[in-house]
């Protein structure tokens, strides 16, 4: 089955493997694991970076033609902080595009559903492609749509966590009702998560930790990337459903094919 | 009811003889859990006589658990001292009242020169620093701050305890972290160190990071100074303290600090508590264990060899090329400091030394955008634990 780039905002997408630049050793590291990924998104904490013009080592490895940047907004915790953010972010970045962050809760990162919602209403009401990052809820992600985000990132698992796709429950249902792309996003520790996510049929994913953190972070960019284009291509190919036991062809019905007793 | 009630519930001398008393049992139990499940009897083990044979397995999972949290990366940040006047007596401070040094207010004109010192070293996260006087109070550092945000992306203060509303304008002035030392939590000691000035007054300290908490303060940083009384009381008590802002005030981030005494101007007559490398490195290892979030940071007072090794251990912030000295930046001299440091290198040099070593040094990690939201929220979230 012929692959289809994803869409977002009207910007097409050959890879589904969006990337994340914190917690790398170096900066030649991460641009080395960023080209072996594939990816063409990658998220860019706002923070990390010089707002004020002068050079910076985190973008000075970014190669602009390469890259779509997705600025994030780790790092606020109410919709207003989120909105300056946000407004700073275009402004220094050149670009409308947002991952939306807002945790109140510098512990676990966890998301606020309420806030977050609220922002991406009004965000979008200022021009912004909002992606916000959530809790792998179903009834947010409909109204997240509703209110005009144009992707939604549901948690795998806690951000850094590598625990995999500890939500599967809720993100099926979310799958199955989208009415805009879901991206995957947080918890994915291994390239075999990665793929099980695609093979559920995400959009995408997205990965840092797993990639920024492990041995040799180049290999496995190369490694995600391998097992989101097999994930995918499963996807695609039509999974055939699992049972649980060996079944019998048809125990309870064949009576039914059988000629009427005399 | 703040942190001082919590903290009566615990009397110094018998936390430290409980701490004396855990076995290789208790260490192998506080190893075994996972991170999240780790209690303050388990801190308790892991600070004890009993863990020294484990500190190189306490180290593998330190370092482990912060480079999946923080990555391979280290914040750096520079102290800048405003000013080195001071109404406290206390034994073990170069700014100690009684010292006959010079004493200096920075003026605009010496803070701006700081600031392009320190803004030319590539530093964009500063501490701000003064001795306790009303003299450098609320509005003093307000002015401060006016001049220095658009400067730098994140200042920090370590100030006398103030109050809520003062924390409140600070907040809104683009202040985002205060650090705030108990300096030692035995009642005894705390007596005998802080012979005279408002910092004699030791509830008031206690319950300075619940004031911030409650202003809504996005950082509060706790420590105690190491060399004043038992080292291993001490650092539970840090621990007792972390539980208690991270349930009660669960919007700000949490840091820890292990200053251990430095030689210092009339330090001639001080009795300290010794102190090893070892048993540094085994508190820091022992806090990250204890909370995989908490940011630790370490600073110049150690020597450059210790800091080259045990940066990797847990730690996720360092300063570098300070001077602990007001005006020690622009005018390069030395007197009126309130520590000597160890570590003189400057910061390129930290940072080349750490780039070398796989990790990446971060000047920033914070925008000046994201201070100053603070009032509204904090205001409707002032409430007691």
């Amino acid at each position: 089955m012929k692959a289809t780039p994803l869409t977002i905002a009207g910007v097409e997408l050959h890879s589904r493997l969006f990337l994340g630049t914190g917690k790398f050793g170096s900066g030649p590291l991460m641009r080395d694991s960023l080209a072996a990924s594939g990816t063409q998104l990658v998220t860019v904490a706002l923070r990390r970076v010089r707002t004020d013009g002068a050079a910076d080592d985190l973008l000075a490895h970014l190669e602009p033609e390469r890259y779509r940047l997705l600025p994030n907004t780790s790092g606020v915790r109410d919709r207003h902080e989120a909105i300056l953010a946000a407004e700073l972010a275009r402004e220094a970045l050149q670009t409308n595009w947002l991952k939306l962050e807002i945790h109140p809760d510098p512990k676990y990162l966890m998301p606020d559903p309420i806030e977050t919602l609220a922002a991406t209403e009004q965000l979008a009401k200022r021009g912004f492609v909002v992606l916000p990052y959530v809790h792998a809820d179903p009834v947010l992600c409909r109204q997240l749509a509703e209110a005009g985000a144009a992707a939604v990132m549901p948690l795998g698992a806690p951000i850094g966590s590598n625990q995999g796709l500890a939500s599967r429950a809720f993100l099926e249902i979310i799958l199955a009702q989208r009415q805009v792309p879901v991206v995957i996003d947080a918890g994915l520790g291994a390239p075999s998560h990665a793929a099980a996510a695609m093979e559920m049929g995400a959009d995408a994913v997205l990965v840092n930790t797993a990639i920024a953190t492990a041995a040799d972070p180049v290999a496995m960019a190369r490694a995600f990337a391998l097992a989101v284009e097999a994930g995918r291509q499963g996807y695609l190919a039509g999974l055939p459903s699992r049972t649980e036991e060996a079944r019998a062809s048809s125990p309870l019905t064949a009576f039914l094919e059988q000629g009427q007793e005399a | 009811m703040g942190f001082e009630t919590v903290w009566r519930q615990h009397d110094f001398p018998i936390v430290a003889a409980r701490i004396a008393g855990k076995s290789t049992a208790d260490v192998r139990r506080a190893l075994g859990r996972g991170h999240r499940s780790l209690t303050l009897d388990d801190l308790a083990a892991l600070l004890s006589p009993a863990a020294a044979p484990f500190l190189e397995e306490m180290a593998q999972t330190s370092h482990q658990r912060t480079v999946e949290r923080f990555g391979r990366t280290m914040q750096l940040y520079a102290p800048l001292y405003l000013s080195n006047v001071c109404g406290n007596v206390c034994t073990y401070c170069g700014f100690s009242a009684q010292n006959r040094v010079e004493r200096l207010i920075l003026d605009d004109e010496a803070i701006l020169a700081e600031a392009a010192a320190l803004a030319k070293m590539g530093m964009q996260h500063v501490l701000l620093l003064t001795g306790e006087s009303p003299r450098v109070g609320t509005d003093y550092l307000v002015h401060a701050l006016r001049l220095l945000r658009p400067r730098f992306a994140s200042l920090s203060f370590e100030v006398q305890p103030l109050d809520v509303g003062d924390y409140l304008r600070f907040g809104q002035e683009g202040m985002n972290a205060v650090m705030v030392y108990q300096e030692t939590y035995d009642p005894a000691a705390y007596a005998r160190h802080h012979l005279r000035g408002p910092k004699a007054d030791m509830g008031f300290r206690l319950e300075t990071p619940d004031r911030l908490g409650q202003a809504g303060v996005k950082k509060i940083g706790i420590g105690a100074l190491y060399g004043l009384s038992d080292w291993r009381a001490e650092a539970w008590f840090v621990g007792l303290h972390l539980r208690y802002l991270e349930a009660c005030y669960w919007r700000s981030r949490t840091s820890i600090s292990f200053p251990r005494l430095r030689p210092h101007a009339g330090d001639d007559a001080l009795a300290l508590s010794p102190f090893a490398e070892r048993e540094l490195v085994q508190v820091m290892c022992a806090f990250r264990l204890f909370s995989q979030e908490v940011e630790l940071s370490l600073s110049t007072r150690e020597s450059a060899r210790f800091r080259d090794h045990a940066f990797r251990l847990g730690i996720t912030s360092m300063s570098a090329g300070s001077r602990t000295n007001p005006g020690g930046y622009a005018q390069k001299q030395s007197s009126l400091e309130q520590f000597s440091i160890d570590d003189s290198r400057s910061p390129d040099e930290v940072a080349a030394y750490l780039r070398t070593q796989g990790y990446q040094p971060v000047w920033k990690d914070w925008d000046g955008t994201y201070d100053g939201q603070i009032i509204e929220r904090a205001a409707r979230e002032v409430r007691a634990c």
